[in-house]
């Protein structure tokens, strides 16, 4: 079989230390429009969580994802008090007691992985991108989200990552071993930014100066969608990309602000902020 | 909060913004009839509040649904911001 360039790794893992039984168990499941995520809490503590590839149907996708979650934990899913499904899928998450928007989640979930003075965060998805603002508790006070089109978004890496035939998780080190940075490919629109990669290997250009062209061209595409609602400190990147340096650090030196490193994997801040409000739900009584 | 549905393309940024702030203590929805293409609803969010939103269809094409309202010269108030009596409705271009 050919190799899958833009394959990433999917993964589960839990916390050995904590002790699940008897305590109040809430999860999170974020369905994306590329991957999805399942997300365990103790007693409010990050206990498990998974990261699969989202199938062709929301409902198998997010019970392949909590499934995992709940992999080697001893755990069954009906030890799970409260579920709370997001992302593009969640209204289609059969187990869920609850769908809360991606939005919501991803500024619950980043308050919690960055701290409570995350102002800014920015949520590179796998088909959309979302810039939100929030206030010490993780309450959204501002965002937009564009999904018109899959530039800046994971979706456009996979994409560009088989076109150049690299593996997606050296996408990022790569951009950066160039002699000199190379100004961003001009088209935004993924379809326009293949072709013009195309033409720019044809005429000989290495591939890791396409790579640098392309991360600077997602970078600056999020800048601009980033002013519209302006920059509050601290900063900080989840989802997918936000684990390729190439684009986050270009990011970082476009906005010169330096985004807020995180304590877990940023492509799970959604499933996370999922868990938390289940949790919430759950004390509520809801 | 400011909600802004809407997109950026190559073309420019199309953004409808909403300070739903307004909408929990809005004594009408006025957006809701004032808009001829239907473009807004209310809904619970996310926080139990009942606020105004940009339906999910129109989202990915507010310069067309808008484009009637927004003629090149001599534009007239926008009946969505005429009709939101609270000003929590902005547009971006
Ligand atoms: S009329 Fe204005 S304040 Fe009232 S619900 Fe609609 S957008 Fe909100
Ligand atoms: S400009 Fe016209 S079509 Fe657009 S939201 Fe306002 S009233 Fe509706």
């Amino acid at each position: 079989m050919a190799q899958e360039f833009w394959r990433w790794k999917e993964y589960n893992w839990h916390d050995e230390n904590i002790q699940p039984n008897g305590a109040a168990i809430t999860g999170g499941v974020d369905v994306g429009s590329v991957s999805s995520q399942a997300v365990l809490l103790v007693n409010g503590q990050l206990y498990a969580y998974s990261s699969t590839r989202t199938g062709s149907d929301s409902p198998n996708s997010s019970k392949k994802a909590m499934d995992w979650a709940l992999e080697g934990t001893g755990l069954k899913l009906e030890d799970v008090k409260f579920i709370v499904g997001t992302g593009y899928g969640r209204v289609n998450v059969p187990f869920a007691n609850r769908a809360i928007t991606e939005i919501a989640c991803h500024a619950r979930g980043g308050n919690f992985m960055y701290g409570p003075t995350v102002r800014t965060i920015l949520d590179m998805g796998g088909q959309d991108c979302k810039a939100i603002h929030c206030d010490p508790v993780g309450k959204v006070t501002n965002f937009l989200m564009n999904d018109k089109c899959a530039a800046g978004t994971g979706r456009g890496m996979e994409v560009f990552a088989d076109l150049l035939s690299v593996p997606i998780e050296e996408i990022g080190e790569l951009s950066f071993q160039v002699e000199e940075e190379p100004p961003p490919v001009s088209s935004t629109c993924v379809v326009f930014a293949k072709s013009e990669a195309s033409g720019l290997l044809r005429k000989g250009w290495p591939k890791n100066k396409v790579i640098a062209a392309y991360c600077n061209a997602m970078a600056h595409r999020v800048v601009t969608l980033l002013e519209r609602i302006g920059v509050e400190k601290d900063f900080a990147i989840t989802g997918g990309i936000g684990k390729n340096i190439g684009v986050v650090q270009r990011i970082e030196r476009e906005l010169g602000v330096t985004a807020l490193k995180a304590k877990y994997d940023p492509q799970i801040a959604g499933a996370l902020g999922a868990a938390l409000f289940a949790k919430a739900l759950l004390e509520k009584g809801k | 909060m400011k909600a802004n549905y809407g997109y950026l393309d190559g073309s420019g940024q199309y953004f409808i913004t909403i300070d739903t702030d307004h909408c929990t203590t809005c004594p009408h929805h006025g957006c809701v009839t004032g808009c001829p293409k239907g473009l807004f609803e209310i809904i619970v969010d996310d926080y139990d509040d009942c606020v105004s939103q940009v339906n999910e269809a129109a989202r990915k094409k507010v310069k067309y649904e808008c484009a009637a309202c927004k003629p090149m010269a001599n534009r007239p108030p926008l009946p969505c911001m005429a009709a939101c009596t609270p000003g929590a409705i902005t547009h971006s271009w």
